[in-house]
């Protein structure tokens, strides 16, 4: 118990001193999972005004409100027609276990939305288990190969991420099985980077070629998406809408990781809430809005997350994190071992280590044993079933029959700052800084 | 059998590529490619084709099978992710030729420029005269014989890569990259690769390079070669 004459610093606080020990006696920098912890301007800053004499709401549990959304109609041949909003972002088999992957299909599958391969390749399971299955191209190229590209649904050329804008990746040795390290061509046991540039493109003008080498050797069918990390997410929306991305995904600075820097995650990026306007500012700027589309992701929880992210101009979200909540990471019931581990239920996020009492982010065959991909895909459908029913119950009352017809008009903001970064009034004003009003 | 003729000046390369990845015969010809990208790129059958002229980017790109040959010059990332098959290239090549390539021979009977071969995973690469600087940067598996000089920065971060250069490395190498014996199996390899090639030189005037592996585990006190 702390004493009433003890006054923590702000600037030096328990955290920050408890950083600085660490750094002192390992000699290393904290290189961990999960996104950032610090507080930032979100969705949570924004409400909905909901319908009143002026606005007619849609009877709850009667009249129709839809979620689907197409995606990638602008050159592809086979667009994805996706039945809920919520996508699940991409995670590697090896950050991942095999079991966790699987789940995260079957979970997908049951309601009818796509999940996301990461760096590592296309595993069996998750092709097998996942009806749409979007296949990254990252800088590593680690397990790319055409085959698999032509067995994915859509193509993912990612820049970057939320969680580490410009920053590469490492993957570190405790997880590398032989299994790992056969897909990604390179000994088990060591630590794998992954880089933070393409090999054989820089800038704008060679990612346009490199989309239509990707299109070419996919006989133009597939959707190809152009991620990014937000940092500059009007310039990189109208960037990859040059190049002849179909589908932009802006990941703000909430976005998960598996292993990364906590300098990175916490300093690098700028919020989801901050990065929305600017990517659908660009697509509009372009004419391009709905034809492009837009998917965001980066902290999304809830349903009233989905409501925003779509009111605010996005076509779709993505998750990482909560899937993973979902499937029974900070589950309780691991309470004694995430205390072994130095951390609790609810605060642990050593994904980079292999040692995840929940089985989800290791590559120990004991550990990953523990999670029965049947029961955790059935949990992450729920959920995305109660989220999209929550965006559903909020797009009603505010009298909209399909989520995507959500508006800017819906929302106000609880603050300034996300007044200011959404670009909707402040509560109770007319007043949306920087807007000269 | 004759080969079928694809004419760029007048077909589009959507054309070419979609018969090739359905092709019908067994041997092709590419006439005025003019620079175009993306060309017989995405190939998986053993077919053999031949392109007269000038290729852009990607030129047989993932290619998993053929036996590519470019009468000419290439644009940045020939062959680039190859899974098997030949590419060869009878003038130079330009930035990242063979990058990330899983497998299959790519050659390259004049230069190559910056970055060939980065992240190699499988790849044989032969290069009839010089390569650029941060040739092999992550290079993971397979061969690159360089039978003239080699840039700057060879070899950076490379995992399991062997590299053979008969000319000088200019500058210093990369971090992790060291020279290493050349023991009788290297020089068979060389020979091995040279005949495949089909090019003729003495295998005993190669040096090998590859990774010294000090940073296979990241450690606080290699900091000044991250």
């Amino acid at each position: 118990m702390t004493q009433p004459h003890l006054r923590e610093s702000a600037t030096f606080d328990r955290a920050t001193i408890a950083d600085i020990q660490r750094a002192a006696r390992t000699g290393v920098y904290d290189i961990r999972g999960f996104g950032a912890k610090r507080r930032l301007p979100h969705f949570d800053d924004l409400l909905f005004l909901g319908a009143s004499i002026s606005r007619y709401p849609l009877e709850g549990y009667r009249e129709r409100c839809d979620t689907d959304v197409v995606l990638g109609d602008r050159f592809a041949r086979r667009p994805l027609h996706l039945q809920i909003p919520v996508t699940i972002a991409g995670m590697s088999f090896g950050a991942l276990s095999a079991q966790a992957k699987e789940a995260l299909g079957r979970g997908a599958s049951e309601v009818g939305t796509s999940t996301t391969t990461g760096d590592g390749g296309m595993t069996a399971e998750e092709r097998g288990q996942s009806t749409t299955l979007v296949y990254q191209y990252l800088p590593s190229r680690y397990g790319m190969n055409p085959a698999d590209l032509r067995k994915a649904d859509a193509i993912e050329v990612v820049i970057g991420q939320g969680a580490k804008p410009g920053g590469g990746g490492m993957l570190l040795g405790q997880k590398i099985s032989e299994r790992v390290a056969g897909m990604r061509t390179l000994p088990p046991g060591i630590d794998q980077r992954s880089a933070c540039r393409h090999p054989d493109w820089t800038g704008p003008d060679d990612l346009a070629i490199k989309i239509q080498e990707l299109r070419e050797i996919t006989d133009w069918e597939k959707p190809v998406y152009v991620k990014v990390g937000a940092s500059r997410p009007y310039y990189d929306t109208k960037l990859a809408v040059a190049a002849g991305a179909d589908v932009v995904v802006v990941d703000g600075m909430q976005g998960g990781t598996a292993a990364t820097q906590d300098v990175f995650i916490e300093n690098v990026g700028i919020p989801t809430l901050a990065a929305v306007p600017n990517a659908v500012a660009a697509l509009r700027d372009l004419g391009l809005h709905r034809k492009v589309n837009l998917i965001v992701s980066g902290g999304i929880r809830t349903g009233a997350d989905v409501a925003k992210a779509l009111a605010l101009g996005a076509d779709a979200v993505a998750i990482g994190t909560a899937a993973l909540v979902a499937l029974g990471d900070q589950d309780p019931q691991h309470e004694a071992e995430y205390a072994a581990l130095g951390s609790a239920a609810g605060f642990y996020d050593d994904y980079q280590d292999g040692r995840d009492p929940a089985g989800i982010t290791t590559q120990d065959p004991a550990l990953a044993a523990r999670l029965d991909p049947v029961a955790a895909g059935q949990r992450l459908a729920n959920y995305l079933r109660v989220i999209t029913m929550e965006a559903q119950a909020i797009a009603r009352a505010c009298g909209k029959s399909h989520v995507q017809h959500l508006e800017p008009e819906d929302l106000v903001a609880l603050t300034i700052e996300a007044a200011a970064m959404a670009r909707v009034p402040l509560a109770g004003t007319d007043w949306i800084p920087g807007q000269g009003q | 059998m004759d080969p079928v003729v694809f004419d760029l000046a007048t077909a589009a390369v959507r054309e070419l590529n979609a018969e090739l990845h359905q092709p019908a015969a067994d041997r092709y010809e590419v006439r005025n490619p003019r620079g175009a990208h993306a060309l017989v790129a995405g190939v998986a059958d053993p077919v053999i084709i031949d392109i007269y002229g000038t290729a852009g980017y990607y030129a047989a790109g993932m290619n998993d099978g053929a036996t590519i040959t470019i009468h000419g010059t290439v644009s940045t990332g020939v062959a680039e992710n190859m899974m098997s098959g030949t590419v060869r290239v009878t003038g130079n090549a330009s930035q990242s030729a063979g990058a990330t390539g899983h497998g299959g021979l790519l050659v390259i009977e004049g230069s190559a420029s910056m970055r060939c071969g980065i992240s190699m995973k499988g790849i044989d690469i032969v290069v009839g005269g010089d390569i650029g600087p941060m040739s092999a940067f992550m290079a993971q598996a397979g061969r690159l014989v360089v039978c003239g000089d080699a840039g700057h920065g060879l070899g950076d971060s490379i995992y399991e890569a062997r590299l053979y250069v008969r000319g000088q490395v200019k500058g210093a190498l990369g971090a992790d990259c060291v020279e290493k014996p050349m023991r009788e199996e290297h020089v068979e390899e060389v020979k091995e690769l040279l005949t495949r090639a089909g090019l003729d030189h003495d295998p005993g005037e190669f040096r090998r390079y590859g990774s010294a592996r000090a940073l296979y585990h990241f450690q606080a006190g290699n900091s000044g070669a991250y």
